[in-house]
């Protein structure tokens, strides 16, 4: 498998990750060479095979729905990039 | 007095030949002389240092003082530590100073330990050389042109060269275990679930295990006892009783059974490399063990499977770095999106973007059954095979790393030769199990070689153990680089 610059530039987009012009060439050797390993686990017959996510098979564990959080607005605020009265800050999305 | 194992400091610190306060001094003088030249750290806290060591000398002085009281250590840039400055290595948390401390650090602290700053890592701990750092590679203490692997390569070097006597690490591909093999020192990587991942900045959450560093077996058994533990503020975190992992350092290794993997002695292993293994294993032989061959026949699907699920679970966790609520924002932007778009391409480095991107393919319609959960059946697969192995054995031994260090800039270019040096700890991520690496003597340019040592699901004390045995009858973990 291998992916052709438009789909480079598509996961790009998705994942929110500006393309610098000339850098999506050097993007797509570097991705299809990692897909050349990936394809390996192709060739293994998993029929049957249950997958894996969690060592132990654990299940998620749930808490009881009461708020446990002290309120450190102001805390967790002092590492945003820009915030006014207590909210964050971002561009105008609605016109 | 840093250079000690941490049995005789602490008993110096209790007979009052040192203080807190001097060991503090004497590994943050280490780390002013050295790091210019190894850059394993990225921040020195110290004054926090030398507050915490004269709180360590109150409790010393009162009678009320843990194992780990007063002993200096380092953390790896991936624990949040309140008021410190938290990077991950990476541009977009360059100016992050935590609002909070990781489960592991708010332990550390309240057994008293000394953290004297936090280490240098591969970006977001992706990488293993440790040259993915937005703050320059760390480099290797036993040669400077050589990578110390990575991701926690700064704190093995800082380790290694003897600027404190143990720190933390994360290792979610090998991460401790191959660093601490080609700086030299002893490292290990617990069982999935013991220590919590709660402040450990995330990279692929079903993988990402915290653990230890320390000159020898005896002591990563110390440090390990004061890091592991349930948290309920990490949901994959293991309801058990916490344990002393020193609890059996002296038990003989007569009737031990050693299981030799036949895929990790085929080609692939350099030859130094090889004749120290093998030295290791008839010294293992000398002190009552047996061996015997085992197979891991799915061993070799783990470098392609851990390729699809740590970028996978990789490109969900660091969709939070967005310019809005903590980290890098782009100066200029036209709108929202666009904020997002550069603010990510400018705060992350290549191999994070890399693996931001393979995620967000691999998780995306129509290739989520091919890839993902393609990958989670073969990490199945391999868990199986370690199952099977471990009916014939109690412990598994072989390579770390198939070669020693390489050089800085070797390998920077290529990411998929980059990615086939952790072909032997890989695996091991994949089923959850314990892992260990501990020093086995030194192969071409005199760089050391590790040994690598799996255990069975909460096997953590037995490994510890086994190399603690080994290392009452060598003298490899003792060598240290030269200044």
């Amino acid at each position: 498998m291998s992916l052709t610059l438009d789909q480079v530039r598509h996961i790009a987009k998705l994942a929110r990750l500006e393309l610098a012009p000339g850098d999506a060439e050097a993007t797509q050797a570097k991705l299809n060479g990692i897909f050349g390993l990936i394809e390996e686990m192709q060739a293994v017959d998993t029929t049957g095979v249950e997958p894996m996510s969690h060592p132990q098979e654990l299940a998620q564990r749930l808490r009881t729905d009461a708020a446990t959080e002290s309120d450190r607005r102001a805390a967790y605020q002092t590492v945003a990039p820009q915030t006014e009265n207590g909210l964050y800050l971002v561009p105008k999305v609605i016109e | 007095m840093i250079d000690s194992s941490l049995k005789e400091i602490a008993a110096a610190l209790r007979a009052k030949k040192v203080s807190a306060v001097e060991l503090a001094t004497e590994s943050l003088a280490r780390i002013d002389a050295g790091n210019g030249r190894i850059n394993a750290f990225v921040t020195v806290d110290r004054e926090g240092a030398l507050a915490a060591a004269r709180a360590a000398d109150a409790r010393l002085a009162a009678g009320t003082a843990a194992p780990l009281t007063g002993i200096p250590m380092a953390h790896k840039d991936v624990f949040c530590t309140e008021g410190v400055l938290t990077t991950c290595g990476s541009k977009m948390l360059a100016n992050f100073v935590s609002p909070y401390d990781a489960h592991v650090v708010s332990l550390l602290k309240q057994a008293g330990a000394v953290m004297v700053g936090k280490t240098n890592m591969d970006e977001f701990a992706m990488g293993s050389s440790n040259e993915n750092s937005h703050f320059g590679p760390t480099r290797n203490p036993w040669n400077t042109d050589k990578v110390p692997g990575g991701s926690s390569g700064g704190s093995a070097a800082a380790v290694a060269a003897r600027m404190v006597p143990i720190a933390t690490g994360t290792d979610t591909g090998g991460s401790i275990r191959q660093p601490a093999a080609l700086c030299g020192i002893t490292g290990i990587k617990p069982t999935y679930g013991v220590v919590s991942r709660y402040g450990m900045i995330a990279y692929a959450s079903s993988l990402d295990q915290g653990g230890a560093f320390g000159y020898s077996a005896e002591d990563c058994a110390l440090l390990l006892s004061g890091m592991a533990g349930h948290d309920p503020r990490d949901s994959t975190s293991l309801e058990r009783e916490t344990e002393d992992y020193s609890r059996n350092l002296n038990r003989p290794l007569a009737g031990l059974r050693i299981g030799l993997p036949t895929e990790f002695f085929a080609a692939g292993m350099s030859d130094d490399v090889r004749a120290a293994v093998d030295a290791a294993i008839a010294e293992y032989r000398r002190l009552g063990a047996t061996t015997v061959e085992v197979s891991l026949p799915n061993a070799r699907l783990a470098i392609p499977a851990y390729y699809v699920i740590a970028p996978a679970e990789a490109s969900s966790n660091l969709s939070r770095f967005d310019g809005v609520r903590y980290g890098h924002r782009a100066a200029e932007y036209t709108d929202l999106n666009d904020m997002y778009c550069k603010s990510r391409a400018q705060g992350f480095g290549g191999e994070v973007q890399r693996r931001i991107l393979v995620g967000t393919y691999v998780l995306s319609h129509g290739y989520y059954d091919a890839y993902y959960i393609k990958a989670q059946k073969l990490r199945r697969l391999i868990a199986q095979d370690f199952a099977a192995a471990f009916e014939q054995c109690d412990v598994i031994a072989g390579p770390v790393s198939p070669t020693v260090a390489f050089g800085i800039g070797e390998k920077s270019d290529d990411p998929v030769q980059m990615y086939l040096s952790d072909i032997y700890t890989i695996a091991v991520n994949l089923a959850g199990l314990p892992g260990l690496a501990h020093p086995a003597g030194f192969g071409a340019g005199g760089l050391p070689v590790g040994l690598q040592l799996i255990g069975n699901y909460f096997g953590e004390a037995r490994l510890l153990n086994v190399a603690h045995q080994f290392q009452q009858a060598t003298d490899w973990h003792t060598r240290r680089p030269a200044n």
